[in-house]
């Protein structure tokens, strides 16, 4: 009796299940071929990578491969270079973030109210965005250089230099030149997101708080910034991350030189695993980074819902 | 065309649930209005029916078939959206036809729907034009036309008008009316506003809270609202309300906040010394007589409509609105003499239903 | 009263062209160099225009040099890595945009987590993987490596796009007898034309000025992209500035274009992407 039932309620219940799982797989389909691909050039070689860090791993070394344990890292706190680095990505990010951020904010608050030509003028200051950076570091190498660029003979002209010489072979000056090239290309990036922002902000705030009696400044300081602070904090956090990994620009111009004195931790890596082919060391210093990127990152979390809930 | 038939339908997002076992069975080329406040679950319901929600429980036919794993597309309804939906990109007699080509209908055919469609709306110089350069009312025709040149079984509307202003959705209601007597086609059209279901339906299904609280004609509504939620939600301006103690007797009344005592003509069908809620329309307000059955109230604010005039009014502290086409009463002040004839009183008990 | 309005524009306008000056100075320094002729390169330094002016660098570098071919090697690889990922990332955007399902929440995190992490740890690996493949030194292996790379923030970007295009849409066509997916194609992709360029655009940019993986994966001339050939060639002929230059301005044209086409659509889309991110 119990088995009729069952059979008679069958054909009822078959199509919802087949649709169910037709709808059900469809997002599934859209998302594979994007999913597949990250996985397998990012994630696979992701966990690759962090078993290189506990391996002996060069490349025309055929006799390599074996695990080695905590050994890279044991090199690695004793590596001078390495902690040179680290100072260098410290000084290269907070410079680069800090002038392009600064420099930043004040484009976009001069192309915020409109004004003739502002379309031809914000197509013209965001362009070096779309130069290639390897392109924007060899155009930089090139400005610095006394043979061919200006810049030396500047700053010679107005008494900085004692003679016309290439800022990128002096050891004092040489982080300088990537952290101009940066400030060049990166500028249009802060302007665009910081330049959005301030769009948003409704109009009739500034109106209310003109009638109110308030100044430019104390408008822009209980309106404009306030409204920005969200957006200031996570676009500067993120750029953060982005420049300490950021080392076309440094292989390009100095390729870590003079005497180590530009080398970055990403370009570090970089060195470790093209010229010295240590695919093993390079895969240890990059997990390291890791770590301390993702520190970082985890701050970036609770700063953004901290930002949230203050609202 | 199709008669519609909705059996214990119920709907749950997660274990939130917005329709508890909605029974409606509509017949072959009935217009039904579906009206209540917004969140009522109205829309979820038509939605339901268009297969655009999955139905957590119950049973949607048409034409006597079960579409409940139906797509969409295989159901033959069509629908007109709030927003019209019109395709940018696409010319109106594109947007028209879409739905004929995608069911590979010979281009002849096709042609004469679209011609038929748009001669029947008023569309033809319109043919070749982008949504974006139309007006609101010409983009609600286009929307209006996409859906009648494939002659589904059934007309679905998710409140087509309010994107309108007053003068045009007045107009438009008028058009969808008489498109309805020409076209026969079942109709389900959902509004938040009871002028538009008043004045469009066959029958009224009022909703609220996901539970459908009368079905009826506009007038079975108007006159013998079932319940207090119904009895305010259709009429403007809405039923007054007064909560009282019922006395029997010889001159029964009921006793009010403010010891007031409204007289009733005769008995009500109330026990001695319950409480109840009396309603009356607005318009229903009698604004003369003396006697016994007459009391004064205080005329607290006059509101010319113009058509007539509103009269805010109260009695011991409980206020209620009065309609006049009177002239009069534009300057009145102080109190006016108010009665509540027998035959227009609601009486509704403590649960909310009529009695 | 009217002096001070007046002083606070002709500052205003005198900080815009700062700031243009300061952005097209160095390309202006690079076409400068790029048409001096060697023998005025040394003696007319630091002037900003030279007497003469000659396209002879450029003819060089056409005609004599592997640059055409490191031209035509980055056109395949960033032309192909565009569209490679404006149709996944349509898709994928498509599905974050429309669907609600349980592994989105990890694939949003999977995205964003790919956006976090040093992509010069893959360095490494990634040869490792593509080695045995027969795909290093090779331009398939480049578009494979370019696509996944650019495919977690296209993504993103798309799924703005979508999520600005009302659902109704779709409903009304899946009303009208039109599947999800047919829906997604006649309806609502051609509605993301702009989106669709901005992706394009800015993933081609991003292909076309990657250096570290082509470094790395490409050894030979042959298979060279335009930055290796480029930093191949500042190492081995550091002399011939008028050829590089004129190499560089070659390089800077496509990205340029692009940028100036779609800067509008680009600037939205990145404002969108940026916020969400």
């Amino acid at each position: 009796m119990e088995y009729t039932l069952r059979r008679k309620g069958l054909p009822a219940i078959r199509p919802p299940l087949m649709k169910r799982i037709a709808d059900a797989s469809a997002p599934y389909l859209y998302t594979a071929p994007a999913l597949i691909l990250i996985v397998t050039v990012m994630l696979v070689p992701l966990v690759l990578g962090v078993s290189y860090a506990f391996r002996d791993v060069q490349l025309l070394n055929p006799f390599s491969g074996a695990f080695i344990g905590l050994g890279h890292f044991r090199a690695l706190a004793e590596d001078e270079a390495f902690f040179r680095s680290l100072r260098n990505t410290l000084w290269w990010t907070g410079a680069s973030v800090l002038l392009q951020f600064t420099f930043g904010l004040i484009l976009a608050l001069l192309l915020d109210k409109p004004f003739r030509g502002r379309a031809l003028a914000q197509a013209l200051v965001f362009l070096p965005w779309a130069v290639p950076s390897f392109l924007a570091g060899l155009n930089w190498a090139w400005l610095f250089n006394p043979v061919v660029g200006p810049v030396p003979h500047w700053l010679y002209a107005i008494g900085i230099m004692s003679q016309p010489a290439n800022i990128l072979s002096d050891p004092q000056l040489a982080m300088w030149g990537p952290i101009v090239a940066n400030i060049w290309w990166g500028i249009p990036f802060f302007a665009i997101t910081l330049l959005a922002a301030l769009q948003a902000i409704p109009r009739d705030l500034y109106e209310a708080a003109s009638i109110d009696g308030a100044g430019p400044v104390q408008r822009f300081l209980s309106i404009t910034l306030p409204f920005l602070a969200p957006t200031i904090a996570i676009t500067i956090l993120l750029r953060t991350v982005w420049i300490s990994n950021f080392a076309d620009l440094i292989v390009v111009m100095t390729g870590g030189g003079p005497a180590d004195r530009t080398q970055i931790v990403a370009s570090y890596i970089f060195t470790q695993a093209f010229k010295r082919l240590d695919f093993g060391y390079a895969s240890a210093v990059a997990l390291v980074l890791l770590a301390l990127l993702l520190a970082y990152s985890l701050l970036i979390v609770i700063l953004r819902q901290w930002l949230i809930s203050k609202d | 065309m199709a008669s519609i038939d909705i059996a214990n339908i119920q709907k749950s997002y997660g274990s939130h649930p917005v329709l508890h076992d909605v029974d409606l069975a509509i017949r072959d080329g009935e217009f039904v209005v579906l009206v209540g406040p917004s969140g009522c679950g109205k829309s979820t319901l038509l939605r339901m029916i268009a297969g655009l929600e999955s139905v957590t429980a119950g049973e949607i036919r048409i034409a006597g078939k079960r579409v409940n794993e139906l797509a969409p597309k295989d159901r033959d309804i069509a629908m007109v959206f709030q927003s019209y939906a019109l395709y940018p990109h696409m010319s109106v007699a594109r947007n028209m036809s879409y739905s004929l080509r995608l069911r590979k209908t010979p281009k002849g055919k096709i042609l004469q729907v679209v011609a038929g469609a748009a001669a029947k709306l008023g569309l033809e110089p319109l043919l070749e034009r982008r949504p974006r350069a139309l007006s609101g009312g010409q983009r609600q025709r286009v929307a209006m036309g996409r859906a009648i040149v494939r002659q589904p079984k059934a007309f679905l509307f998710d409140e087509p008008l309010s994107n309108l202003d007053a003068r045009l959705r007045e107009q438009m209601r008028a058009e969808i009316k008489k498109l309805h007597k020409d076209l026969g086609a079942t109709s389900i059209y959902v509004t938040h506003d009871q002028i538009e279901a008043m004045t469009l339906a066959d029958r009224i299904v009022a909703m609220n809270a996901g539970v459908v609280q009368q079905v009826g004609s506009p007038l079975d509504l108007y006159d013998r609202p079932a319940n207090l939620f119904v009895a305010g939600f259709i009429g403007s301006p809405g039923m007054n309300f007064f909560e009282g103690r019922y006395h029997a007797g010889e001159r029964p009344r009921l006793e009010i906040a403010g010891g007031v005592g409204i007289p009733l003509e005769t008995p009500a069908p109330i026990a001695e010394g319950d409480f109840t809620t009396l309603g009356i329309r607005p318009e229903h307000v009698v604004l003369a007589g003396h006697g016994p059955e007459t009391l004064l109230a205080n005329v607290d604010l006059v509101e010319p409509t113009g058509f007539g005039i509103i009269l805010h009014l109260s009695l011991g502290g409980s206020s209620f609105k009065a309609f006049t086409h009177e002239r009069s009463f534009l300057t009145a002040s102080g109190t006016v003499p108010v009665r509540f004839p027998d035959h227009s009183l609601h009486f509704f008990g403590q649960d909310g239903k009529r009695i | 009263m009217r002096a001070k309005p007046l002083l606070v524009t002709i500052a205003h306008r005198l900080a815009i062209l700062a700031y243009i000056a300061f952005a097209l100075f160095p390309l202006f320094w690079l076409l400068k160099v790029a048409v001096t002729p060697n023998d005025l390169l040394y003696s007319e330094g630091i002037r900003l225009w030279p007497s003469r002016a000659s396209l002879e660098h450029f003819d060089f570098v056409l005609r004599h040099s592997a640059f055409p071919v490191f031209f035509r090697n980055s056109l395949i690889v960033s032309g192909s890595t565009a569209v490679v990922v404006t149709v996944l990332a349509s898709l994928s955007g498509y599905a974050l945009s429309r669907f609600r399902f349980r592994g989105k929440y990890w694939l949003v995190t999977l995205m964003l987590l790919t956006q976090m992490f040093p992509l010069v740890m893959l360095v490494a690996p990634i040869f490792k993987i593509l080695s045995p493949m027969g795909l290093t030194n090779s331009l398939t292996g480049l578009v494979i490596v370019y696509s996944a790379f650019n495919v977690p923030f296209a993504t993103f970007l798309m799924q703005s796009f979508f999520d600005g295009i009302p659902r109704d849409l779709e409903e009304a066509a899946m009303i009208d007898g039109a599947t999800q997916f047919v829906a997604f194609r006649q309806i609502i992709l051609p509605l993301t034309l702009p989106g669709i360029a901005a992706t394009l655009g800015f993933v081609f940019t991003a292909a076309w000025s990657e250096l570290l993986f082509a470094l790395m994966l490409i050894s030979g001339n042959e298979q060279a992209t335009f930055p290796v050939g480029l930093l191949s060639f500042v190492s081995k002929f550091s002399v011939d500035f008028g050829q590089m230059m004129a190499a560089g301005v070659l390089a800077l044209i496509p990205a340029c274009l692009f940028f100036l086409l779609i800067q509008r659509y680009l600037v939205q889309g990145l404002t969108a992407g940026a916020v969400k991110g």
